[in-house]
């Protein structure tokens, strides 16, 4: 039996980490499959580290917090050193390659430490706005939690209301969780 | 107008403040009394949204003495009536809740614990296992369920309050910050749909009939003037709660009885344990898993075998201690070593329960 | 044969003589109430509800289902039952200690939000079954066991205009009043009007009710109606503040 896979999302508020962890979870409730979705919270409404525990897998799911992620996503300097406390020897720990400064605060006890140009490719090829779903991309294509396909639904099933009175959206979004793949595929 | 927010069963995804609301809309719960505090909140944001499709109805009050209080008067005028929540809110919901108590008045209260003491932290503990299970200035005449799950918050509400209205005690669905906002699935159903009957309310207050003509008045009073009434209408309720305590205490165990430690634990923790015991288990360890369902009343006799059994009881609890001195209590006597795991305000992984299960045993 | 004062028909024969102590003025509001629950014909449908403190002992009172809550809780027990069940008549009785001080900020919401609930406030300057500590309404120089040199406005404020407070919070459609002990027919019109202001779903009405504790005061008959006619209307002025209606909105 395979142990959940658990995964750690985190960024600046707005980045909208928590959005594509949910986004992710409700992927794989849909298809059947276990997940469970934690969001840190505290007292201010805004600004903090944006933090989320996501774990998918296919018996119930145990604590819904953890040590070690499997792979852990960091999008921000600030990010990077709230995050790297939960690599571990298995873990892919990916973070953007635009972050600068973080060199000495990267794991170096993960299994393998992977830079994306997440922010780039939104801004130079897509659109800042789904710099989110690139990620997500990124973290489906590396984890194999729910297929790409099972991905897109869930977004139009979340944004489908968007995509009606604007279909350039919808192409926008299926692009991004494609780059997103694209962007770690080469590397794992 | 459709009646029932669920109709057959339906397998979802949401968070536990959601699922609680839900889950008091299918116990046909009738009107809710709240006060604003984290990390209670969505439970009345959802139900207010759903309180005018359905026929509810919803009271913000000033405090969580007036949420306990309007709550009481609820249920008074004999409505199924409930209250959420968590931290210095449960603090002053002890008050309502002890009249509650010396009233034999059957109100469900959902708290959803957070970090203690004072305001301390908005995000999660088992800080408030003695509050809510001997808080008041009272006798801990209440039924206290600690969830687990989004499943089992959905089961308990239910069922909240049919033992509030069957045993006429106070009763409390005790989770935690995580349980609140984690989302996770469950398989939503109407109660009746499986065969669970939703007791009916009564109304204590302005019942048919014009009192002292129809009917003598229906006079309910917490004040005695002299020791002995109040002795003998507490020994009337203690008497009441013990033929009670065996049917509804509950609990979930395996491997107690091949074990040389049991790991004892509640609420949203159990997981993490549940979880280290099954793998220890698969690996050859001889440790077990016990969980009170019920914190008050607990399920003493089941302690008790468990504990003679191992002889050690691993305690882990994000609290300092407070589920142990329940279980200290319960056992007295009992030839149990006790060792804490205690992390007060603080979630526990499966993966330390494992590790400390490892130190423990060598 | 001895002669039996007439008694409302709502009062409960069976716990007559009242507990009170003699002089009190709880007897004289509870007569006021009974009458006007007669009066309306809502006994069948009145519900009520007793704070702590002397007024507890009413909680056997009226041929009207009763109960005794916490000290400043009936506030909201009273809602409670009214917003579960809109056809019950909720009666909230308390002292001035339930209402204006523990219980204050109960009594200010309620008055808010404009709950269809009658609140009854029993004023005798102190708390009475505690044993005569200072309370909100304590008149400036008088002796109290909390304050046996007198209350000093300086250090303790002066007494809780009550009735004036629940009139500035309350919008259109509440009904506000001062009666006293010592005008007994006018007090039961004030409440008489009161608890018709909830049966036609107005709003939040609420009466306080200048009464006497001689027990507490230390006085004679005499120098007790003195008190309660003369000191306290010096400062607790007694009528009508507010009726419902938008004219009463203009105020000056």
């Amino acid at each position: 039996m395979a142990k959940a896979v658990k995964i750690i999302l985190a960024g600046e508020g707005g980045q909208g980490v928590q959005s594509v962890a949910e986004i992710i979870a409700e992927a794989a409730n849909e298809q059947g499959r276990e997940a469970l979705y934690i969001p840190n919270f505290g007292v201010e409404q805004r600004g903090g580290v944006s933090v989320a525990y996501l774990q998918i897998g296919d018996e119930p799911i145990g604590a819904p917090k953890f040590l070690t992620g499997d792979i852990v996503v960091a999008l921000s300097d600030r990010a990077v050193h709230r995050t790297r406390q939960y690599a571990g020897p298995e873990t892919v720990f990916v973070y953007d390659s635009g972050i600068e400064g973080v060199e000495d605060a990267i794991p170096t006890n993960a299994k393998k430490v992977l830079p994306i140009p997440a922010i780039e490719v939104a801004k130079n090829e897509l659109h800042p706005r789904v710099f989110n779903i690139i990620i997500m991309g990124a973290v489906i294509k590396a984890t194999g939690v729910v297929p790409e396909q099972r991905a897109k639904d869930a977004i139009e099933k979340k944004l489908g209301y968007k995509f009606e009175k604007n279909p350039k959206l919808r192409e926008l979004n299926f692009k991004a969780i494609d780059r997103g793949a694209e962007l770690v595929a080469g590397a794992l | 107008m459709a009646d029932k927010p669920i109709q057959g069963e339906k397998r979802v995804f949401m968070t536990g403040n959601e699922v609680v609301a839900y889950a008091a809309m299918a116990a046909k719960a009738e009107i809710m009394y709240g006060y604003p505090i984290t990390p209670q909140n969505e439970i009345m944001h959802y139900w207010t949204r759903m309180a005018p499709k359905y026929n509810r109805e919803f009271l913000q009050t000033e405090d969580e003495l007036s949420a306990g209080f309007t709550t009481l008067g609820g249920v008074l005028a004999g409505r199924k009536a409930f209250t959420a929540t968590a931290g210095p809110g449960n603090t002053l919901m002890q008050e309502p809740m002890s009249m509650a108590e010396a009233m034999r008045l059957p109100s469900v209260v959902v708290v959803q614990q957070r970090g203690g003491p004072s305001t301390a932290t908005v995000i999660y503990s088992q800080q408030e296992v003695t509050m809510t299970t001997l808080g008041g200035n009272g006798e801990g005449l209440r039924v206290v369920y600690s969830t687990s799950t989004h499943q089992e918050l959905f089961d308990y509400t239910i069922k909240a309050f049919n033992t509030a209205w069957k045993y006429r005690f106070p009763t409390f669905v005790l989770g935690d910050g995580y349980q609140a906002k984690m989302r996770e699935s469950l398989t939503m159903y109407d109660p009746e749909e499986r065969g669970i009957e939703l007791l009916p309310a009564q109304p204590y207050m302005g019942k048919p009939g014009t009192p002292g003509v129809d009917r003598p008045p229906s006079q309910y009073r917490n004040t005695y003037n002299v020791e002995e009434e109040l002795y003998e209408v507490l020994q009337g309720y203690f008497e009441d709660y013990a033929k009670m305590a065996p049917e509804v205490a509950e609990y979930e165990s395996f491997g107690v009885d091949d074990s040389d430690l049991v790991v004892v634990s509640h609420g949203v923790v159990a997981r993490a344990c549940k979880e280290a015991v099954k793998e220890l288990r698969e690996a050859g360890v001889k440790v077990g898993y016990f969980r009170p369902i019920t914190l008050r009343p607990l399920p003493e006799k089941q302690l008790r075998e468990a504990a003679e059994k191992s002889g050690r009881f691993l305690v882990a609890e994000s609290a300092q201690g407070q589920l142990d001195r329940l279980l200290k209590e319960a056992l007295f006597g009992a030839k149990v070593e006790m060792i804490p795991m205690y992390k007060p305000g603080v979630g526990i992984t499966s993966e330390e329960v494992a590790a400390r299960v490892k130190s423990v045993m060598g | 044969m001895s002669v039996q004062p007439a008694m409302p028909k709502s009062w409960r024969l069976d716990t007559k003589p009242h507990k009170f102590c003699p002089g009190c003025g709880h007897g004289l509001v509870l007569k006021a109430l009974g009458q006007a629950i007669d009066e309306l014909g809502i006994q069948d449908r009145a519900v009520f509800g007793c704070d702590i403190g002397c007024s507890l002992l009413s909680w056997d009172f009226f041929n009207v289902d009763t109960i005794q809550t916490h000290h400043g809780r009936t506030t909201p027990v009273v809602t409670g039952m009214k917003r579960a069940n809109p056809n019950l008549i909720g009666i909230a009785y308390m002292g001035d200690g339930g209402g204006y001080a523990i219980g204050s900020q109960h009594l200010v919401n309620a008055a808010a939000r404009n709950e269809r609930i009658t609140v009854i406030l029993v004023n005798n300057t102190q708390y009475g079954m505690t044993g005569g500590q200072m309370a909100p309404t304590t008149m400036p120089g008088q002796k109290t066991e909390t304050s046996p040199y007198g209350r000093d406005p300086e250090k303790t404020g002066y007494p809780t205009q009550g009735p004036e407070m629940v009139a500035a919070i309350t919008k259109e459609g509440a009904y506000v009043a001062r009666g006293t002990v010592a005008n007994l027919r006018q007090l039961k019109g004030f409440i008489k009007k009161a608890l018709e202001n909830q049966i036609n779903g107005g709003g939040f009405s609420f009466v306080e009710a200048l009464s006497t504790c001689p027990t507490n005061w230390r006085t004679n008959a005499e120098e007790t109606w003195n008190f309660v006619e003369k000191e306290m209307t010096k400062y607790f002025k007694v009528g009508e503040i507010k009726v419902p209606g938008p004219r009463q909105e203009e105020g000056n």
